[in-house]
């Protein structure tokens, strides 16, 4: 640094001393214009990022079609939006009924009422809201979408799909991994050797294994272990797959968390005569679960990107659906244009969430330090 | 001594973890039995030496229909690693050039890089490679209008032309090259022991290049072996001669790299930022130049940083290759766990062998990482 330093302060004597500067001239004169290199290559950045906009934007906007009843209806000049337009309700709600829509909208307002709770700095109660979510949300949610009761007509699994479905597999992978990911967490670091024996083996299993490969086992050989005639639907069985799959990744993100918590914990919750469920429960999760939030969230993020994976078993996420409407005969050749729709809807969700992860892991080395 | 009461509750759960765990097992093992006994198949490897009788649309080692299965989970196998090591390779490239342009002190460079990192990693890593299959291989030229590179790469929607590389006497060359990498890693470790005696670098990296590059070259010119570069050129609709690269492989390997890049960006921006900043002064102190300082001090300290997350990112590429299903690349799950398991409805035995070529090649990387964990570690006196 100190040498960096030399060479750049006769630089800044050869500017000529001018009236003091305004903030952004300062940066802009320190950030695009320090050296006379630096200031080609920021010009030719930036005339490259001009030369892609004038090429996608007349594509995406100006040329654009955004209404029609099928991909004759586009002149073909710019993206034929129309094609997202029209399908949007299946995007959204896949083959769900009509009639029965407004369960899902329930369905999602909750879990975004519930999330924004939990996110948003200053709403009270964040640990009633995170338990309530955690374990009272998902049966709710589960049972109205599925329905067969108080009126309530029933609704199959495989009419589910689109970005709801999306949501469903996300949701309940993450809920449902929960629980056993802190239970291998806390088998890996027990002293009973077969306990922690187990947990090691089926961490290390499900982590070497690809997702694909489980899916296909929870489809193709699991059921050759369970009762003859017992069916499960194949919305079940992917949703089991990746619990076993999340919840080994899981594990190691707690046992990180367990492991940060300092020993002098443990030795005062012994001196206070606690036991081994009341320490755990009392002293280390709670302050293990505030510095695993980021990798729990980063886990969340790879678990949302990667329910797209059930296209191998024939469920109909966003992905799946939007890339079968593109090969529908009305709607050849819009491919791009869903693509771009997946791509824009994961990449808002996952954007936020890694934002809100960034922010969290600031604020927790703040305040250890 | 008496048991403590701790003691013994300890003994119980664990009893009663075996006792559930033997439990599933025998339930697991009659269901299975009942199951295969009801449509008349039994457990057994042997139907790996029955004859496969379906074609496999590209393969790195040789295949015909009448090959067996044994033979088609081989070319499984082989397919998933050329694409796993293709798109390791890549990935590292480009990884490398991202992350260190993150730390560049230019600043659209370093916005660049990040925009980069923010678009890739936040999109499926599916998403990215229905993109490269739909939108830009299958969209390629057909080959009579190839896009071509300098006139011997081609780019077509049947796949990539590469000139293949024609070596006569390949295996005595081949032999010689591999004599000059055992004599260059002596000569290297001799060049390490000196310096540590005597405190003098002797010029290893000048000569051992040497050694490389002329080995080889001497003994292919003694033997008067000939090298040709055999260009693919057109002949009727499509491209022959040279190497052709399968387009599901492309797609497969180009989106493999291009998402993985942006996580390695990270861990390698990350593992130079984590070199504290006083080794950078210490070694302007001795009077290291900048080149030196990155390579003698930054460097191998940030390598002792990056290695365990970047060989968990392989793993994570190399698993991540299956998805090659979804486009038809035929790699162990789409033509093992795929073709093959519909064509014998050996369910059982096809999905426990994938697993373990999965856990095995797991296994292997992780057990390379801790090897070079455990070269590269701390010694404190």
């Amino acid at each position: 640094m100190t040498m960096r330093a030399a060479t750049t302060v006769p630089e800044f004597q050869d500017a000529p001393r001018e009236a003091p500067l305004h903030g952004w001239m300062v940066w802009a004169r320190r950030n695009l214009f320090p050296t006379p290199f630096d200031t080609v290559l920021n010009l030719t950045v930036a005339a490259l990022f001009a030369w892609v906009l004038a090429l996608v934007l007349p594509w995406v906007l100006f040329d654009a079609t955004w209404s029609g009843d099928s991909r004759a209806d586009c002149d073909g000049r710019g993206a034929c939006w129309a094609f997202v337009v029209n399908r949007f309700d299946q995007f959204i709600y896949g083959f769900y009924p009509l009639d029965e829509r407004w369960r899902v909208n329930f369905a999602i307002a909750g879990l975004a009422l519930g999330l924004t709770a939990l996110l948003v700095r200053g709403v009270p109660g964040k640990r009633v809201t995170g338990l309530l979510m955690l374990l009272v949300y998902p049966l709710l949610a589960f049972w109205l979408l599925k329905g067969g009761f108080l009126g309530l007509p029933e609704v199959a699994t495989a009419r589910w799909g689109g970005l709801m479905l999306t949501l469903v597999i996300g949701v309940s992978g993450i809920v449902l991994s929960f629980p056993l990911g802190v239970a291998l967490a806390l088998g890996r670091r027990s002293g009973l050797p077969v306990i922690h024996g187990f947990s090691v083996v089926f961490i290390e299993l499900w982590r070497g294994l690809p997702m694909v490969t489980v899916l296909f086992m929870a489809i193709v050989m699991l059921p050759y272990f369970l009762p003859a005639g017992m069916k499960l639907d194949s919305l079940g069985l992917a949703v089991a797959g990746i619990v076993m799959f999340q919840s080994a990744y899981l594990a190691e993100i707690v046992r990180g968390g367990l492991q940060a918590v300092s020993k002098g914990q443990y030795e005062a919750a012994d001196a206070l005569g606690f036991g081994y469920w009341r320490t755990t429960f009392y002293i280390v999760l709670p302050q293990a679960i505030r510095i695993m939030i980021p990798g729990l969230v980063n886990n969340s993020i790879s678990l949302l990107k990667d329910t797209t994976l059930v296209m191998v078993v024939g469920l109909f996420d966003l992905l799946n659906i939007v890339t079968a409407g593109s090969s529908d005969p009305d709607w050849l050749g819009t491919a791009a244009e869903g693509q771009v729709f997946v791509g824009l809807v994961f990449w808002t969700m996952c954007f936020g969430m890694s934002r809100y992860s960034q922010r969290l892991e600031r604020s927790v080395r703040s305040r250890r330090h | 001594m008496a048991p403590s009461q701790r003691q013994i509750r300890g003994w119980l759960y664990q009893a009663s973890v075996v006792l559930l765990l033997a439990l599933v097992a025998i339930v697991a093992a009659r269901n299975l039995n009942d199951n295969l006994s009801t449509r008349g198949l039994s457990l057994g490897f042997d139907f790996l030496w029955q004859q496969a009788g379906f074609g496999i649309g590209f393969s790195v080692i040789p295949f015909v229909e009448s090959d067996t299965y044994w033979r088609v989970f081989m070319v499984g196998v082989t397919n998933t690693l050329v694409a796993a090591g293709l798109g390791i390779i890549l990935a590292t490239m480009l990884g490398f050039v991202i992350g260190i342009a993150r730390l560049s002190p230019n600043w659209a460079i370093s916005r660049l890089a990040l925009g980069y990192v923010e678009l890739v990693r936040n999109l499926p890593l599916l998403l990215h490679v229905l993109i490269w299959y739909n939108l830009v291989v299958r969209t390629m030229p057909v080959p009579r209008g190839a896009i071509s590179v300098g006139g011997i790469v081609f780019f077509t929607n049947r796949g990539l032309y590469l000139p293949a590389i024609l070596l006569s006497d390949s295996g005595v060359v081949l032999t010689a090259l591999f004599i000059a990498v055992l004599i260059t890693a002596v000569w290297v470790y001799v060049g390490r022991v000196h310096q540590n005696r005597t405190g003098r670098q002797l010029p290893v990296a000048a000569t051992s290049a040497a050694i490389l590059v002329a080995t080889p070259l001497l003994v292919a010119l003694a033997v008067g072996a000939t090298f040709q570069l055999e260009v693919p050129r057109l002949q009727g609709f499509n491209f022959v001669g040279g190497s052709a690269v399968a387009p599901e492989l492309v797609a497969l390997v180009a989106a493999l790299a291009i998402y993985n890049a942006s996580f390695i960006a990270e861990l390698v921006r990350a593992s130079i930022e984590s070199v504290s900043r006083g080794q950078k002064d210490a070694a302007s102190a001795l009077g290291l130049r900048r080149g030196q300082m990155l390579r003698l001090v930054i460097i191998p300290q940030a390598f002792r940083v990056l290695i365990p997350p970047l060989s968990n990112q392989y793993l994570h590429l190399l698993k991540a290759s299956s998805l090659a299903t979804v486009i038809g690349y035929p790699d162990l799950v789409n033509v093992f766990t795929g073709t093959a398991l519909n064509q014998t409805g050996r369910a059982v035995e096809i999905v426990l062998m994938t697993m373990a070529v999965y856990l095995t090649i797991s296994a292997a990387i992780a057990i390379a990482s801790g090897i070079f964990n455990h070269m590269t570690r701390i010694i404190e006196r």
